[in-house]
């Protein structure tokens, strides 16, 4: 039987094996957590303790502003010892609270479990809002958001992404594995919520243990679980939709356009915690992988936990890095060293050598058009970005440059090396300020 | 930290492929070809492909080092372009034609216009042109390979293609038997030029480029597919008159062209159906080439 997926995308080495069958351990408490105010698109929360307050494990810390913003919570008790900009994961300093553990790890005695039973959709959408929860595929966008569709907007299908198609990373597979009963209450809840008829949970097939087991918990219930082809991006939303349900979301569209919302299992799991028992999302699962670290885990982390301290509970570097990655290699960001901490979306942690890293000098495009094969949305890559370059915006957007979902296709498989995708990422970035500023004036 | 950490936007990882060894694949997939066509034609042939390969090189370098750039032969872009330059030439070209074939592919062809990636025509089919238009009577001088242990090296004779053309010029009908040679023409006793001996062979270098995924169905499928449509056509209305389309098949550089030389990268589309487009209107060029009577500049324009 041919697997369903998408047209166009990659097979770069998967080196899934350092970590898949590696069972989530708990990490233990840091000396100091740093929670960045930041931490998805959308407004930044704002503190609200003030350095010396003693705080609860879930107590609210940063409170939302807006509508496409969550408020942000303490992952340990302990005491606020600054409210301060630290390193970020962005590349940045940015507002942060850090806080001292006092090793109790107490909860916080206002977050109360609920019976779902008694509770109304909008209910439940509150709860996940408070909670924090937001995508945790990566970009991590405000689930309450997409949990609440204009009432034009009928959701039928509902997808699980359960892909994970970023090579190294395991983290959602973990997940799959250990905790499938908290993974499908949060796909009934979402059901519940979005009153979807069709939900489907998408798991490439280098998994089949994790389909094998959805298969045995979904036998008898609405979910049907879908074994997809292995390539990337499969798991980027809008490929995933078209290798479930065959539909293309329109350019410039989003998927309720087309009736599809597509969550990531780790975050139905979330969603879980959050309506059954009220906790807020300050943990998930994170794989700290990559030929610099001595032993790779998949590690349930509380969201503010200093890298330098994954790499100590993973034994150590067997060499200086080459590259630290926060995510995987297609789409993660590099950083500047080990001081920044973990947010919501960080799926993995992921440390390449020098060797590893790729540093062949860029030649001239001979228009091989393997770009454009590999292309998961059907552009031309090397033409955009010959545009991008040299700041020929109304050429770049007619070539579609917005459509970009920036996954990197392009530039892996480039026999010269052409930065395209980052050319591209630029031009759309070019392209927004100045539609911007247009507007402003 | 002791060395160098590399910040960079994603992705962090790359397939591995260069040019230089898309461009060696692309030199490997031409040695079958280069092969027969040496075992067949002899020290002539063998001249004619290194003359045409070095001169490439040279003209390169003098190229480059004149306008300041770093040299970049060892991409192997120009080799190729020598190699496809003397594939497309008759065994019996003089020396002095060949090496300025290589000098006008590469300055003229390649360099003026900015050089690897830069060029709008293929070099290789603009040497070819500039050649045919300076010395017609040398560019279609043919040789049939001579039958070895015969004691000669080559027997001059005419193209089948050139063959049936002259033929139904005179009589209106096509020769009797002109397609009986054709097992042997597929195989490589193909009279013509260097790269049109064996058919076989150059199928065997395409299969490698499909291996490696370097060559794509699409310009191929459609050139040859049109041509296989059309001839098929004319066959089928009056087959005393029209030859074949497995006769246009193995003779009349088809495969040549259809694999190698309209597949030139730099100067094709990139977009799936530009390529099937450019793919169906390479047999315009072929067929007012080839086979309208009277007409045999248009093949090289590819």
């Amino acid at each position: 039987m041919s697997l369903k997926t998408f047209a166009g995308g990659i097979h770069p080495p998967d080196n899934k094996e350092w970590s898949a069958h590696k069972a989530i351990e708990d990490c233990p408490l840091p000396a100091e957590f740093i929670v960045p105010l930041a931490q998805h698109i959308g407004a930044p929360s704002v503190a609200c303790v003030e350095v010396g307050q003693q705080v609860a494990k879930g107590e609210e810390i940063g409170s939302a502003k807006g509508f496409v913003s969550v408020p942000v919570h303490a992952p340990t008790s302990g005491e606020v010892v600054a409210v301060e900009n630290r390193p970020h994961p962005w590349g940045t300093l940015l507002p942060a609270v850090v806080i001292k553990p006092d090793g109790e790890d107490r909860w916080s005695t206002e977050l109360q479990p609920a019976d779902p039973s008694e509770l109304s959709a909008d209910e439940m959408i509150e709860k996940v809002r408070l909670a924090g929860v937001v995508g945790m595929g990566g970009a991590a966008f405000p689930a309450h958001v997409k949990m609440s569709p204009p009432p034009e907007k009928k959701i039928n299908t509902l997808i699980f992404n359960g892909v994970e198609c970023e090579p190294y990373l395991t983290a959602d597979h973990r997940m799959m594995l250990e905790e499938p009963e908290r993974i499908l209450q949060g796909a009934a809840l979402l059901q519940y919520v979005l009153g979807a008829e069709q939900v489907v949970i998408g798991i490439e097939a280098n998994k089949p243990d994790a389909i094998a087991l959805f298969e045995k918990h979904c036998a008898g219930t609405p979910v049907e679980v879908m074994p997809l082809q292995v390539k990337y991006p499969q798991g980027a939303e809008k490929q995933l939709i078209a290798a479930v349900t065959g539909k293309e979301v329109p350019s410039g569209g989003l998927p309720m356009d087309i009736g599809v919302a597509v969550q990531n299992v780790s975050t139905a799991a979330a969603i879980t915690d959050a309506v059954l028992y009220g906790r807020p999302l300050i943990e998930r699962i994170c794989t700290v992988t990559g030929p610099a670290i001595r032993e790779p885990k998949n590690l349930r982390i509380r969201i503010g936990t200093p890298l330098s301290h994954l790499v100590e509970v993973c034994g150590g570097l067997v060499e200086e890095p080459g590259k630290i990655i926060l995510g995987g290699p297609m789409m993660g960001f590099t950083q500047l060293g080990f001081d920044v901490p973990t947010t919501r979306g960080t799926s993995g942690l992921l440390l390449l050598r020098a060797e590893d890293v790729v540093s062949q000098p860029e030649s001239p495009c001979i228009r091989c058009a393997r770009c454009v094969q590999a292309c998961p949305i059907n552009l031309l890559p090397t033409t955009v970005a010959a545009y991008a370059r040299r700041d020929l915006l109304a050429e770049a957007t007619e070539y579609c440059a917005m459509d970009c979902i920036e996954c990197g296709s392009c530039s892996y498989v480039c026999p010269s090396t052409i930065p395209l995708v980052q050319a591209i990422r630029y031009g759309k970035a070019a392209i927004l300020a100045k539609k911007r500023s247009s507007q402003v004036s | 930290m002791s060395q160098q950490l590399y910040l960079s936007s994603s992705p962090h990882i790359h397939s591995g492929e260069t040019t230089t060894k898309v461009m060696r694949a692309v030199i490997y997939s031409l040695l079958p070809a280069c092969g027969v066509a040496v075992y067949f034609f002899g020290p002539s042939a063998l001249s004619v492909l290194l003359i045409a390969t070095l001169g490439c090189l040279a003209t390169e370098v003098v190229c480059q080092r004149l306008m300041g750039q770093p040299v970049t032969i060892a991409d192997g872009s120009a080799a190729i372009t020598g190699i496809l330059l003397a594939l497309n030439l008759p065994p019996t070209s003089p020396w002095w034609l060949t090496l300025f074939g290589a000098v006008v592919a590469i300055a003229i062809g390649k360099q003026v216009y900015g050089g690897l990636g830069s060029n709008p025509f293929n070099p290789a089919l603009v040497a070819r042109v500039v050649l045919l238009i300076s010395f017609p009577v040398q560019m279609t001088t043919w040789s049939a390979p001579a039958l070895v242990g015969s004691g000669l090296d080559l027997v001059t004779t005419a193209t089948p293609l050139g063959e049936w053309k002259n033929a139904v010029m005179l009589t209106g009908e096509m020769p009797t038997g002109l397609e009986g040679g054709l097992p042997s023409y597929f195989l490589g006793t193909m009279p013509g030029s260097i790269g049109e001996v064996s058919a076989l062979a150059l199928l065997l270098g395409a299969a490698y480029l499909f291996y490696r995924r370097i060559l794509t169905w699409h310009i191929p499928t459609a050139f040859v597919g049109t041509v296989i449509l059309l001839s098929g056509l004319f066959w089928l209305i009056n087959p005393a008159k029209y030859p074949s389309p497995v006769f246009h098949m193995v003779t009349g550089g088809l495969i040549l062209g259809a694999f190698f030389m309209a597949t030139d990268m730099v100067t094709t589309p990139v977009s799936t159906r530009g390529m099937l487009l450019f793919g169906v209107g390479c047999w315009l060029c072929f067929i007012s080439a080839g086979h309208a009577p009277m007409c045999f500049v248009a093949v090289p324009t590819l």
